[in-house]
């Protein structure tokens, strides 16, 4: 067991480490933080005393391991536009986000969920396919242009809400709403296809044959199993609740972690991003090692291989 | 005497296209009735129509009495409570059968409080006594391991202590061996008839292997392409065959000892559902048909006193006939 | 006396297996120690359930897997190694039909087209000869000439079948593996391939291993038969006999299991226990957990396969050549 997780850990590891790496290369290859933030007009001397303080003058895999030498001993960096602790920006902006992501992925397992079941437990009905048209639309659409019409028909036609910033709770429905609807509609299909799959197995059909009401066969006997292969989706959805409203934030102007990363990367705030991508990895991977960990629990299969049948 | 189950004139259309056509069938308390047929006879249709586990896109007409009361289109509450607990069924491939996210407990134990009203502590000791009865070794601590972690041929125990735990009248087992090695289904088999003997339960055999359906049942009737074209006791029929499937199809089989014979081999295939020939399903590949065979499907009419033959011809056919009629 | 077409000597095929995700490695030993001879021209039929390794002998007899120890000659010599070119050339000689056909056949390609491409990879003759031959096996096959063109999916399991086996007589092999080969098929459809594997055999002078778990099939082809049990033969003789007065326990319940409507012969046997496991093999006997016969030499020491009546073998210590025990034809234990 513990080598399971050891092996798992190492890999994730692995998979921050690639993530940060990719970020710190592409970054410094793609701009001068130094002109973008001291702006053109900026007197070449002061360029490079800017550049001489933030180290962007040694070679690339000297900051590279400098880098990763602090990280080691737990400092993230400094954001090159204020000066404050990258560490602290983005930890005062993670209330807001979640503020906008925990109730959306609540919105998402509530809409999408039943509707997957509902969809696939009537299958080829015209609610089935109004359900499938529905979710195609709600993922196809992207979401900024999903939330611009939002805000134009809610707050610009029928002036009931807010178009952006963060005053009222009022101000959080449409982004909400926004973030949901995708994400509701991934999960619809998927969730109707999982319970298509299982509703398909012979054990379903021994379930009936045992008199088992319909009802009792949908939620103690499909259900349970559908779980195991809905459960990789939103893990992944858990996995984007700090950096999964970049866009959204940005047209509501909501000031969250994803408006900050817009503006870091605008500015090539190297120490803002790579640890607010440091976060981002971290999250998805906690979220996957659970999810890992949840199926053991979810699927007898999986969790002693040595008891399994006699061949 | 009151048949247990009696079928007539089950007929099963799926978006329009007949798969069964006209099934009468009668099963007596405690009998053994056999059916046999090949992919396409409709065999196991005919059951899971029966008991309505076909789904909503099925056709279904005709009729389904269990002991004279009529079930067919019984509303779902009626047919949850004859299903496991008057009718059981087992199917094939018993690990794919069986739930692999919830123990055998859960599962034997679904079946006894439904239909044994069983509850707690109960549930727990009459299925721990099921599993006993089946064989499986080591009872107790088998009823909270789950189904992947037993063998095929176990779990096909567990699936039989399944449907004896609702104490139905009739078994219906929808080729319950044929995923499983020789012994292993003699075994299975040898259970069958020990509960059998010991409850009185009727059984319904279908299966595509004409050995086991004739040591295990009394009668067998003989499906073709969605109709019942033979029936008859188990030793008559396999003696001395009168439909000329029927016939063809004993005569298939190689027999495992006495003179090497060349097989009996049906010349052509199964007719599809879709393109049904006029008159006999089976005139096209019959020997002996005639013009009369193409009319109009014969009817099932009795030949002697327990028989009945879906078929015009009238002189028995032979089993000297047999030898050197291998058409490819 | 002719040297056999086939000769197999003490073969064994062990594999190395992990149980679950750190389980420890588990070595199952599939084939233990089997020794065979097929004469040309011959049928020998290899009987056995799951974990018998009837598969894994067939597949070591081509040259398809390298075996662990014992060796495998074809037509007096050893069979090359696999990979080398002597090995691909061997292939024109020696072929297999397994249990799934439309898993054997490419679904891209019309059947015409599966039964040239042995042709093609040996490079047989020229463009006109392959054409000519193509049709001449279909028609050997009893395939009409449409069904040529058509595709694998088109065709009903039977007619599949006789692709396969088309594909696999396309470079006149003297030595032919079928596994399983009418399993599949519905009883009918059974007789028709059967027949045609028989009268093929006679035509061509065709040697075969016949793998199956159906007793009554395994009689109908083969003239000699062998029963094999976790990894081991059991009981070797021929056909017409081995099935009428079987020696070995084993034996005995299989053909017990396998009804024939009509009279029984013999008793009923039931096996008690579970199904053997290849991966956890009982000491002495590997049937010994089972038999309703075993007494405590069984638990200890490995019976070897002996010459106990002209042209009948047995593995076991009741019938071995130290049992005064006389197994009188046709009596039941």
């Amino acid at each position: 067991m513990a080598r399971y997780f050891a092996i798992r850990i190492g890999r994730a590891m692995i998979t921050i480490a690639l993530v940060v790496t990719f970020a710190f290369v592409v970054l410094r290859l793609s701009g001068d933080p130094a002109l973008i933030i001291m702006g053109p007009e900026a007197p070449p001397e002061v360029i490079a005393a800017f550049r001489k303080a933030w180290g962007l003058d040694d070679p690339l895999w000297m900051q590279y391991f400098d880098y990763f030498g602090a990280i080691a001993k737990g400092e993230l960096g400094r954001s090159m536009r204020d000066g404050r602790p990258a560490i602290a920006l983005v930890l005062e902006r993670i209330p807001a986000t979640l503020a906008l992501t925990i109730p959306a992925l609540l919105l998402k397992l509530a809409i999408g969920i039943p509707g997957g079941i509902f969809a696939a437990l009537h299958r080829g009905s015209l609610i089935d396919r109004a359900v499938m048209i529905g979710a195609v639309a709600g993922f196809t659409v992207p979401s900024f242009v999903l939330g611009l019409v939002l805000v134009l028909i809610f707050a610009v036609q029928l002036g009931w809400l807010p178009s952006g910033g963060q005053e009222t709770w009022r101000h959080a429905i449409l982004p909400i709403v926004t973030l949901g609807i995708g994400g509701a509609a991934v999960l619809a299909r998927f969730t109707r296809s999982a319970m298509l799959e299982v509703l398909g197995q012979p054990y379903i059909r021994t379930a009936s044959a045992k008199g088992v009401s319909w009802r009792a066969v949908v939620l103690a006997h499909a259900l349970p199993n559908a779980a195991i292969p809905t459960v990789t989706i939103i893990g992944f959805m858990v996995g984007t609740l700090i950096a999964g409203a970049v866009v959204v934030e940005s047209v509501f102007s909501w000031p969250g972690v994803g408006r900050l990363l817009v503006v870091a990367v605008a500015n090539r705030d190297l120490a803002v991003v790579q640890c607010i991508l440091l976060l981002v990895a971290a999250t998805m991977v906690t979220s996957n090692l659970i999810v890992d960990f949840l199926y053991g629990f979810l699927d007898p299969r999986l969790r002693n291989r040595e008891a399994a049948g006699a061949h | 005497m009151q048949p247990l189950v009696s079928l007539d004139g089950l007929t099963v259309a799926f978006n329009g296209v007949k798969v069964l056509d006209g099934i009468s069938l009668s099963v007596g308390r405690g009998e053994a009735v056999g059916l046999v047929g090949e992919s396409g006879s409709g065999k196991s249709v005919t059951w899971l129509a029966a008991l309505g586990l076909l789904p909503k896109t099925a056709a279904v007409s005709g009729s389904v009495k269990l002991e004279g009361t009529e079930i067919l289109g019984a509303s779902p509450s009626t047919m949850d409570r004859v299903r496991g607990g008057r009718v059981a069924m087992i199917f094939q491939d018993p690990a794919s059968a069986l739930n692999p996210v919830l123990t055998i407990r859960r599962q034997v134990g679904e079946s006894l409080a439904l239909h044994r009203g069983l509850s707690g502590a109960a549930i727990h000791a009459e299925a721990r006594r099921l599993l006993d009865l089946v064989g499986i070794p080591d009872a107790e601590r088998r009823l909270s391991a789950y189904p992947h972690e037993f063998s095929g041929g176990q779990n096909q125990r567990i699936m039989i202590a399944m449907a004896l735990a609702g104490n139905p009248d009739l078994l219906i087992a929808d080729e319950p061996t044929t995923a499983l090695d020789a012994t292993i289904q003699a075994q299975i088999l040898e259970l069958i008839r020990r509960v059998r003997r010991e409850t009185g339960m009727a059984i319904v055999l279908i299966s595509h292997d004409l050995g086991v359906v004739a040591e295990n049942c009394d009668r067998v009737a003989v499906m073709y392409a969605g109709r019942v074209v033979e029936e008859a006791p188990s030793a008559e029929l396999f003696d001395d065959p009168r439909h000329p499937y029927a016939h063809g199809l004993i005569g298939s089989l190689p027999p495992i000892d006495g003179p090497r014979r060349r097989l009996t081999a049906i010349a052509g295939t199964v007719p599809d559902p879709k393109a049904m020939p006029q008159g006999c399903a089976f005139a096209p590949r019959c020997v002996h048909a005639a013009a009369l065979c193409g009319t109009k499907p014969p009817r099932l009419r009795a030949v002697g006193e327990n028989r009945r033959v879906a078929c015009v011809i009238d002189q028995p056919v032979r089993a000297t006939d047999i030898i050197g009629q291998a058409a490819e | 006396m002719t040297a056999p077409l086939l000769s197999v000597d003490r073969l064994v095929r062990t594999y190395r297996m992990r149980a679950g995700m750190f389980g420890r490695p588990r070595e199952v030993c599939a084939v233990d120690g089997v020794t065979l001879k097929i004469d040309r021209g011959e049928t020998l039929g290899l009987v056995g359930e799951s974990g018998s390794g009837k598969s894994t002998t067939g597949r070591l007899v081509l040259g398809l897997e390298n075996p662990d120890a014992g060796s495998v000659a074809f037509n007096g010599r050893r069979l090359p190694a696999m990979d080398t070119t002597e090995w691909r050339a061997s292939r024109a000689r020696m072929q297999m039909i397994f249990q799934d056909p439309l898993g054997a056949l490419d679904r891209r390609l019309p059947i015409a087209a599966q039964v040239r491409e042995p042709l093609d990879i040996h490079a047989v003759g020229d463009e006109a000869l392959r054409t000519a031959r193509v049709e001449e096996l279909m028609r050997s096959v009893r395939l009409s000439d449409d069904v040529g063109q058509r595709y694998p999916h088109e065709l009903s399991g039977g007619q599949r079948q006789r692709a396969v086996l088309a594909r696999a007589l396309a470079t006149k092999p003297d030595f032919l593996v079928c596994d399983e080969p009418v399993s599949a098929l519905d009883v009918s459809i059974q007789a028709q391939v059967v027949n045609l594997l028989i009268d093929l055999q006679a035509e061509l002078d065709l040697t075969m291993l016949f793998i199956s778990h159906d007793l009554r099939v395994v009689r109908q082809i083969s003239q000699r038969v062998a029963v094999m049990y976790l990894g081991r033969v059991v009981e070797l003789g021929s056909a017409d006999d081995l099935f009428v007065s079987p020696q070995h326990p084993y034996t005995r319940a299989l053909v017990s299991a396998s009804p024939t409507p009509g009279a029984r012969r013999g008793e009923r046997i039931v096996l008690s226990g579970d199904p053997p496991n290849p991966a956890a093999k009982p000491a002495g006997c590997a049937f010994h957990p089972r038999c309703p016969s075993a007494f405590a030499r069984c638990r200890t020491e490995a019976p070897a396969l002996v010459e106990v009546a002209p042209d009948r073998s047995v593995a076991c210590h009741l019938t071995g050549p130290e049992s005064h025990a006389t197994v009188a034809l046709g009596a039941v234990a």
